[in-house]
């Protein structure tokens, strides 16, 4: 499903990704931890093809394809999903328009004709409950004025709709109170099957207790140091990211 | 991979649909302004007297009057003795039935999205066609004729409804209110004439399309709309010319005349050719455009959507004198490449518990200029009167320019006026958010812009709506909310 060989990034010209190897099959959830600046964020926003990050060496496979060559539309439509640490508000589009607009855009690059109005309400419907979405917010302007948890919640939805082969999640978990990441992880939870990855981006312990990976992975200075299952989670948890400086010292 | 400023710039830089031409026979005027000019329009014009009068009036205070020098842009140079004020398609004879109506322009208007076979036509919509200098063609005028409606062109109004013409011509734009309104009166052509009588609510859409087509002429209409006592009717223009390198100046008169409790609605999208990417060529479009709540409890909204044009400069106002009455405008401005838009509106609060409400959208891509320039003006009788003013300026890239100039005069303690203001960039967070959900940029930049202006475009009718989303550069194919 994708598969990362030696990959390097740069940002600014300060290198942020210092050679990155990541097996992810169908169907599997991976998640990635680290301490702050240890390049997590870097990892999803440069798998999702943000503009100013630099791919400098390596490379990307997604399921067949050479994911670096597709522009980020290009990627979200063949199957990429990123859902953002900080969702963006834009006033005057509706919820609703937005995905619609991005549901046809994809069915557009794969050759199907617009979703027709009644199926599109009926998807809307099913995955709002799928994922406890509030159905008032789906007629407001894309995330403006929705709290920290509705726009997570909305990210969820968005990943429901959109049905793509890999959801990314970025920190998700950061700002939600504990009935709110359990409902997210609950929504994630629903999504999870044998066509769809994975991978859960967590500066804590505590989403992994709701989302169970299958591989847990610790990236530090740019590089991942650790690979394990979801014990190694606990491990990190009760030990905190410092002994990893170490570890590295070691590698 | 192309990053999103380029694809920005292209957005900004796009071509002008609708810059072709259409050969056509045409009577023009040679070149110049002098008296015998007049004369010369208002004989092919066949005016009574006082028509010419009144149009030699304009001409006097217009030789008299210099051009303004408090814009925010540089005055081009304009020369008005090297244009030409008359320009019409030949007609082999008079036109009694559309069928009569020279093919070669029912298919420049068809070609417009501007059908003037009524059974092609978008039901609902009445449409008077200008081109150049004379109307082609009013539809469904039978119709609402039954209905006591008249809706016709300026030289048939003259013609069929003197007393009308004569008592409102220039009593909200008087011949003599500024350079580009005096040069109006004095040589002005054709336009759209409507009069809503009593009571009557106006079944249909009414519409002018003008298009120019002739090379170095001046288009000059005449809009006249009376609303009498508690009757309505929303009107709609649109506008389009030709990609020509050289300038052309449009300076249309619009004067709107609301009696007791009735209502005129008037719509603009206006998308005359706003020159190349090097600002060459494009229409001047200088508008005087105002109208009066004569009537208690009357209302006048002012929609506009300007999109084209090379400078954009127009003030809709509305002069409030009757109790109670209402004065609306909304307003989205693009400019792009090096196009400029100066405008506003004023509104002039006289009668009692009068209000106002001005929703500005300035949107500046390329290396755009875009000016807000408001006057709210509370007179000592207004008292309580209300103003809500909201100027917003979207910037897209980082050559464009956004300003505001907004006036308040209140000479009234009890009246309450207010005004925000907001500028923003459209943000390559946003563009890649929208990315990311399989959205191309150039789908991205319409679906934000959009957005932004939904406020205004809420304001259009619906079968117009549409077309100015799309002038907008968007695409809403199959959305829903």
């Amino acid at each position: 499903m994708l598969t990362i060989k030696n990959l390097h990034a740069e940002v600014d010209g300060k290198e942020i990704l210092k050679g990155i190897d990541l097996e992810i099959r169908k169907g599997e959830v991976h998640a990635i931890m680290g301490p702050n600046g240890s390049g997590k964020s870097s990892l999803a926003s440069v798998l999702a093809g943000r503009e100013n990050y630099t791919v400098t060496q390596g490379e990307v496979n997604f399921d067949g394809k050479d994911l670096l060559e597709l522009s980020p539309e290009d990627r979200a439509r063949e199957g990429m999903f990123l859902a953002f640490q900080y969702p963006v508000e834009i006033p005057g589009v509706s919820n609703i328009n937005f995905l619609k607009t991005a549901l046809n855009e994809i069915r557009a690059y794969k050759g199907l004709p617009a979703m027709e109005a009644k199926e599109f309400l009926k998807l809307t419907k099913e995955k709002q409950q799928l994922v406890e979405f509030n159905a008032n917010l789906m007629n407001r302007s894309l995330n403006e004025g929705f709290s920290g948890g509705e726009k997570k919640r909305n990210e969820i939805l968005q990943l429901a709709m959109l049905d793509p082969k890999l959801g990314i999640l970025d920190e998700t978990d950061s700002g939600l109170d504990i009935d709110a990441l359990r409902i997210v992880a609950g929504g994630v939870n629903k999504l999870r099957g044998p066509e769809k990855s994975f991978l859960v981006i967590t500066h804590y312990q505590r989403l992994l207790d709701y989302i169970v990976p299958d591989f847990v992975h610790v990236l530090y200075n740019g590089r991942i140091v650790k690979t394990g299952t979801k014990e190694l989670a606990l491990e990190l948890e009760e030990k905190g990211y410092d002994w990893l400086k170490e570890a590295e010292v070691h590698v | 991979m192309r990053n999103s400023n380029e694809i920005i710039d292209d957005i900004a830089n796009k071509e002008y649909e609708y810059g072709f031409t259409t050969d056509i026979e045409m009577d023009i005027a040679p070149a110049g302004l002098n008296e015998d000019v007049i004369r010369f329009i208002s004989a092919k014009k066949e005016e009574p007297e006082w028509l010419l009068e009144w149009r030699l009036k304009g001409y006097q205070a217009f030789k008299k009057m210099q051009l303004p020098k408090w814009q925010h842009f540089d005055m081009p140079e304009m020369d008005f003795q090297k244009v030409s004020y008359y320009a019409a398609p030949k007609k082999k004879k008079q036109l009694n039935s559309l069928d009569e109506v020279d093919p070669e322009l029912l298919a420049t208007f068809e070609k417009l999205g501007i059908p003037l076979n009524e059974q092609k036509a978008l039901s609902g919509v009445a449409v008077d066609a200008v081109f150049d200098s004379v109307s082609v063609a009013t539809t469904f005028k039978g119709k609402l004729k039954e209905m006591g409606v008249i809706f016709c062109s300026f030289g048939e109004a003259v013609r069929e409804h003197p007393d009308l013409v004569k008592k409102y011509l220039g009593s909200v734009v008087p011949h003599s209110d500024n350079i580009f309104a005096a040069l109006n009166a004095a040589v002005f052509s054709d336009g759209s004439f409507v009069y809503i009588p009593k009571g009557v609510r106006c079944p249909m859409e009414l519409s002018t399309y003008f298009r120019i087509n002739a090379q170095n002429t001046g288009q000059f209409e005449r809009t006249l709309i009376i609303a009498d006592d508690n009757s309505y009717v929303s009107y709609l223009e649109g506008c389009t010319a030709p990609m020509r390198d050289e300038n052309q100046l449009h300076a249309a008169v619009v004067e709107l005349v609301a009696m007791d409790h009735a209502e005129i609605k008037y719509s603009t999208v206006q998308n005359w050719y706003p020159g190349d990417k090097d600002g060459k060529g494009g229409i001047y479009n200088f508008v005087t455009k105002r109208g009066i709540c004569k009537g208690n409890s009357s209302k006048i909204s002012w929609t506009q959507v300007e999109t084209g044009s090379a400078i954009t400069w127009k003030y809709p106002s509305v002069i409030l004198q009757g109790d109670d009455a209402m004065g609306e405008f909304y307003s989205v401005a693009v400019t792009r490449n090096k196009q400029i838009a100066d405008t506003g509106t004023k509104i002039y609060h006289l009668g009692r518990n009068t209000r106002s409400r001005i929703i500005s959208k300035g949107i500046s891509a390329g290396q755009g200029e875009n000016t807000y320039r408001g006057l709210v003006q509370v007179g000592p009788r207004a008292h309580n009167a209300r103003n809500f003013t909201q100027c917003d300026s979207l910037l897209i890239g980082n050559r464009c320019g956004a300003h505001t100039f907004p006036y308040i005069e209140s000479r009234n303690k009890s009246a309450t006026v207010e005004h925000e203001a907001t500028t923003s960039k459209i943000g390559e967070d946003q563009i890649f958010y929208l990315n990311q959900r399989g959205i191309d940029t150039e789908k991205a930049v319409a679906l934000i812009v959009n957005g932004y202006a939904k406020e205004v475009l809420n304001q259009l009718p619906m079968e117009f709506a549409v077309e100015a989303q799309k002038l907008l550069s968007i695409t809403l194919e199959g959305s829903v909310g």
